[in-house]
């Protein structure tokens, strides 16, 4: 295959996204046969643009925050202190990751009520593993010399975590965050269920009412986005990792 | 001056390094020699405290080495590793720079010093200092390694096996490269290494550990004249001792007033270089000429064979 192939491929799959996303109206005919004579066949509940945005809002801010703690934990337990919280750590983490996210919905709504707040939390939880293991990971994996060289010249804790460890640990990190990103870009449409604003509602209205088209465009818009997104934190992980003079 | 005096490190009740006692002379290159599990490395580490000893005391220039925080000791003290441990995302040119930056230099001073460090190792500084150490050989990787570890001009530059991983013509050159610069700089050294021969080339000490014990610590033809212990001896190789003996001694120490014929060699070669120069051409006796190229005497090959043997 051809090296510009894939980037080509990813641009009109960019296109049609925003295309679909200012203008749904003028995709009509295509989704048209999908449904019964007189159902609509472009979600007419809401803007589809509107919804899109806020599901991102909705992924954003619950993979920040789980990139903040999970970073921070792991970086605590791989230090002399934070050692023995390790075991701890890990099973707290993988509890959030075990926890079905509709279960901690259940368990949040009547703790702080429908809407956003109940989806960020399960997301959060959720998104909390990857990241942490992946960090895990990278900054017990450092090169030997590398670090013995760091410490023989003389640098401090902090010195060795800013300047050497976290630096050479980045790549690896970002993959933990996509990964993150993605399974949240997914998880989050269940979010509706508990009145979040997320493209989940468009599914779930499809599901009500027996209209193909509206599952169909739910579906695929959050497909987009997580394709569009993991692809382009790769080539951030890409551009890193010949940063970090490992290629 | 390096005082080393009643260290111990023991790990689970088991002594690494047990009770070792010695004086490193200031300006002069030390090798610490053993084989692996000697307490050799943990040895060398204690003086720059990458390990904590369980008694003794280690004095630098008379004061304890655990009279300031441990990184302010190690910027004062260069340290050269196997395997060179650059930093893969930092260029060559900051690499070097690393000890310089933590001190606080300005930003000139660092610069004029990598400059200067590149150029002493041949390296061209304005080719070579923006590169990544992927993008260098091995060779080139261990020289800015040593560089690094002598950016902040440390008067004492602690280095563990630091050629073992070069082949052996880098390494022989590794080697020159390192007495040429322990000359410029007046660095004391104290290197470790299992390579005998490495030790014989380097060394104006060497210290042979066996089971974290200092067995025998003198010059080099002490060890072969005398080795304290028979591990000493096995270490130094029956086979070997006069070639060693040789290995340690300037041309120049043989010379004798007189004509020889064929290929002179420079006094300040090995006597073991001038009889493998006899030995394969098959003469008596080969001309000696000065660092500068002026005919200073001969070399017979019999006074060689004398040298080498063990009573004089």
């Amino acid at each position: 295959m051809r090296a510009w192939l894939p980037t080509a491929l990813r641009g009109l799959l960019l296109l049609a996204l925003l295309a679909f996303l200012v203008s749904p109206e003028s995709f009509e005919p295509l989704l048209k046969p999908l449904v019964q004579q007189d159902a609509p066949a472009i979600y007419n509940h809401g803007s589809l643009l509107s919804l899109t945005l806020q599901h991102l809002r909705t992924v954003f801010i619950a993979t920040a925050a789980a990139t903040i703690i999970a970073i921070g934990l792991a970086i605590l337990v791989t230090r002399p202190i934070g050692a023995e919280f390790l075991p701890l750590s890990r099973s707290l983490v993988n509890i959030g990751q075990t926890f079905p996210p509709v279960a901690v919905l259940a368990l949040a709504v009547p703790a702080v009520g429908f809407g956003e707040k109940p989806t960020l939390i399960a997301l959060f939880l959720y998104g909390l593993l990857p990241i942490f293991e992946n960090t895990l990971t990278a900054l017990t994996n450092l090169p030997r010399s590398v670090m013995e060289a760091a410490r023989g010249a003389g640098m401090t804790g902090f010195q060795r975590l800013f300047q050497v460890e976290l630096p050479l640990s980045l790549p690896v990190i970002v993959a933990g965050i996509r990964l993150s990103v993605v399974i949240n870009l997914s998880t989050a449409t269940i979010g509706s269920t508990v009145a979040a604003k997320t493209l989940g509602e468009v599914i779930i209205a499809g599901l009500q009412s027996n209209n193909l088209a509206f599952i169909l465009q739910g579906g695929l818009i959050v497909g987009a986005l997580a394709i569009l997104i993991y692809d382009s934190l790769s080539g951030v992980e890409k551009l890193l990792t010949r940063r970090v003079g490992r290629r | 001056m390096i005082e080393i005096d009643a260290i111990t490190k023991t790990y689970d009740e088991i002594a690494v390094v047990d009770d070792v006692s010695m004086v490193i002379e200031p300006r002069t290159i030390t090798v610490v020699v053993g084989t692996s599990g000697s307490g050799k490395t943990t040895l060398l580490r204690m003086i720059n405290r990458l390990v904590e000893p369980t008694s003794g005391e280690i004095r630098l220039d008379g004061d304890d080495n655990r009279s300031m925080p441990a990184h302010e000791l190690r910027r004062r003290i260069g340290y050269a590793i196997q395997g060179h441990g650059l930093f893969p995302h930092r260029t060559v040119a900051q690499n070097i720079a690393t000890v310089p930056r933590l001190l606080g230099w300005e930003k000139p001073r660092m610069d004029a010093k990598v400059a200067e460090l590149l150029t002493l190792f041949q390296l061209e500084p304005e080719i070579f200092g923006p590169r990544y150490p992927h993008q260098l050989s091995g060779g080139q990787q261990q020289r800015v390694g040593v560089a690094r570890a002598l950016a902040a001009e440390p008067n004492v530059l602690l280095m563990d096996e630091p050629f073992g991983a070069l082949d052996p013509i880098i390494r022989a050159k590794a080697q020159d490269d390192l007495l040429a610069i322990q000359k410029h700089f007046g660095t004391t050294i104290v290197l470790v290494t299992h390579d005998m021969n490495e030790a014989f080339h380097l060394a104006n000490k060497i210290a042979v550990m066996d089971k974290g014990k200092v067995v025998q610590y003198g010059p080099p033809v002490e060890l072969v004249r005398a080795p304290t212990t028979d591990f000493v001896k096995t270490l130094i190789g029956d086979a070997e001792r006069p070639f060693r003996l040789l290995s340690v001694a300037n041309a120049a120490a043989a010379v004798e007033p007189g004509e020889a014929e064929g290929e002179p060699i420079q006094e300040d070669r090995s006597q073991q270089d001038a009889l493998a120069a006899l030995l394969w051409s098959g003469r008596d006796a080969l001309p000696v000429v000065s660092v500068g190229g002026k005919p200073i005497g001969r070399i017979k090959l019999s006074t060689l064979l004398k040298r080498a043997a063990r009573l004089q």
